[in-house]
């Protein structure tokens, strides 16, 4: 078997007495789309703020490409090629959306500390930024300004950003969050198209995508890690289906 | 031509207009005015370096203009007395110099203060940047060696090589030299990676820290430029009146600055040079008529806050375009 990329180790987080990441073990492997699930209050976006380092675990050890990243600083962590979505689009609303991508462009090329060159000029930073821009569907949209892109453009936006910034992981906290059942399945190809490239870590709500696309499904309730498998182990999963999916599923 | 760009021209036009009027109708008067205009101008363009760009309300940077302006006054007053500021290091009467020592000493003031101050965000930012500079304001006020409350006179204008800077003219054009200087700067800082970077700390610093760049490197590199650009303006402006105080130091000064900003509107590149045209204008024109001048100042000021939120630029030539 493959080592993994993303190894969480024990991960603790508390809110005062509310245990939101109980002893969380996980893995991400090269190639594989791993979702995460889990009702609502379950404590995944909690668990992606400390994989992305919005927030320290109180316990735990988060180690990515061989490295130990428990306490690196969230920019660090994407120039390790850790990069992130968000579950409330988070992009600059007054940026073009090309713009928006070239500065994920410039952040990996390290060229942030530069004062006189113009970026508008300079197109190895341009053409990347186009062509994420394509591959998230969104060509014809370069020169829109963000805040006037419709919210599945934005959606699409946030992962031409991550895409940006060279990633060998993604961590995708709710990419489909709002999205029609079309914008849905738009995202499922766009998604699949990826899957040979990077690995993801697949928060998500919206069954039929996670079952469309996960290899390996883990199942968080009440912080902990109840199972994890593929979609026909979870969906036999006995606790699952108790604490979760319901009879019908 | 983008409306904003005939905006800038037109600027730069008033610009030149005030020396022409001024030698035509015999008012040297004008060009003093003009420099005072020139010279705020340059301040607040460094101020817009932080304010505008990177969003961060600093109301202290009169502390960098006053640094500025202590440093050209004490530099000078060692060189006319001709005795060393430390031993082996004399004053000197040269601008250059005096420009560079200022830039160098405001932006490594700035550093510590904005290491502190930009952990925190906000209200508390725009306090912690004040308190910072009423430090150094009472600080002045209490060190007699270089006049403490009454400030510090030097008699006889800083020299430009080639320059004859006691002439109002040569001046005037010195300081608006270097104001063109500082707009070109801040006209590439925006353009580049760097101003970027910047603009995105001030929309969603979250994004900047997404895409793998840290938020406070670039706040704090910013700040530090800003305040250099501020304590230039500084020096300037002891050399036009040949006298420094602890007033340049004082908040009333930092809230000048963002006044400036504000009325000719945010983070655009001749913002500051049209907020110092209106500021400059009205202080003369309604200054003459009565004392409280600054009370219509205020009714601007409401009127634009209230109407017209990208300032006299925004009025005039809509919002701002990033490409």
């Amino acid at each position: 078997m493959a080592e993994p990329l993303l190894q969480l180790r024990g991960l603790k987080k508390s809110f005062g007495a509310l245990l939101a990441t109980d002893n969380v073990s996980l893995t991400l492997r090269p190639g594989e789309i791993h979702a995460l699930i889990g009702p609502n209050g379950a404590g995944k976006t909690t668990l992606i703020h400390q994989i992305a380092g919005t927030l320290q675990p109180d316990e735990g050890e988060l180690r990515f490409a061989g490295q130990d990243i428990t306490s690196l600083h969230m920019a660090d962590r994407v120039q390790l090629g850790l990069a992130r979505t968000f579950q409330v689009s988070s992009v600059l609303p007054e940026f073009s959306a090309l713009r928006n991508v070239m500065l994920a462009v410039q952040a990996r090329q390290g060229t942030s500390f530069r004062f006189f060159a113009d970026v508008r000029r300079d197109a190895r930073l341009t053409d990347a930024a186009a062509e994420c821009l394509a591959r998230a569907g969104l060509d014809g949209r370069a020169a829109v300004p963000a805040a006037e892109l419709s919210h599945g453009e934005r959606r699409r936006l946030e992962i031409a950003i991550a895409l940006a910034t060279g990633p060998r992981a993604l961590l995708l906290d709710e990419p489909m969050a709002g999205l029609g059942p079309e914008g849905s399945k738009d995202l499922v190809v766009l998604l699949n198209a990826l899957r040979s490239e990077v690995p993801m870590l697949l928060v998500e709500h919206d069954m039929d995508a996670v079952f469309a696309l996960a290899d390996r499904i883990s199942v968080l309730v009440y912080g902990r890690v109840i199972a994890t498998g593929t979609a026909d182990e979870i969906r036999r999963h006995p606790e699952v289906r108790a604490a979760y999916l319901g009879d019908d599923a | 031509m983008a409306r904003e760009t005939v905006f800038n021209g037109l600027m730069i036009l008033v610009l030149a207009a005030i020396p022409a009027a001024a030698l035509l109708f015999e008012e040297p008067f004008y060009l003093t005015l003009a420099t005072r205009l020139a010279i705020l101008a340059l301040a607040a363009v460094g101020l817009n370096v932080a304010l505008g760009l990177g969003g961060l309300v600093s109301f202290g940077h009169a502390a960098f203009f006053g640094i500025g302006g202590y440093v050209a006054g004490i530099l000078a007053v060692h060189a006319f007395n001709m005795e060393p500021l430390l031993p082996g290091l004399p004053g000197t009467k040269s601008m250059p110099v005096i420009w560079v020592v200022s830039m160098l000493l405001a932006a490594l003031i700035a550093l510590p203060m904005g290491a502190i101050s930009l952990r925190t965000s906000g209200v508390y930012f725009i306090m912690i940047t004040l308190a910072f500079a009423q430090m150094i304001y009472y600080f002045a006020i209490s060190w007699p060696a270089y006049g403490g409350e009454d400030g510090l006179s030097f008699y006889v204008r800083n020299g430009f090589p080639g320059v004859n800077t006691l002439q109002p003219l040569p001046f005037l054009l010195v300081c608006y030299g270097l104001l063109a200087a500082a707009l070109l700067f801040f006209w590439r800082l925006q353009h580049s990676p760097f101003g970027a970077a910047l603009q995105a700390a001030r929309q969603n610093d979250v994004r900047l820290a997404a895409v793998g760049i840290r938020p406070f490197k670039i706040r704090l590199t910013a700040f530090a430029l800003s305040a250099a650009i501020t304590g230039v303006a500084g020096a300037l402006f002891a050399d036009l009146n040949r006298f420094v105080s602890p007033s340049m130091l004082s908040w009333h000064l930092s809230g000048e600055l963002i006044v400036l900003i504000i009325l000719g509107g945010v983070g655009r590149l001749f913002g500051p040079v049209a907020g110092a045209t209106v500021y400059v204008f009205l202080e003369y024109g309604l200054g003459g008529i009565t004392e409280r001048w600054q009370f219509f100042l205020g009714l601007i000021l409401l009127g634009v806050v209230l109407f017209a939120r990208g300032g006299i630029i925004g009025l005039f030539a809509g919002r701002p375009r990033h490409g």
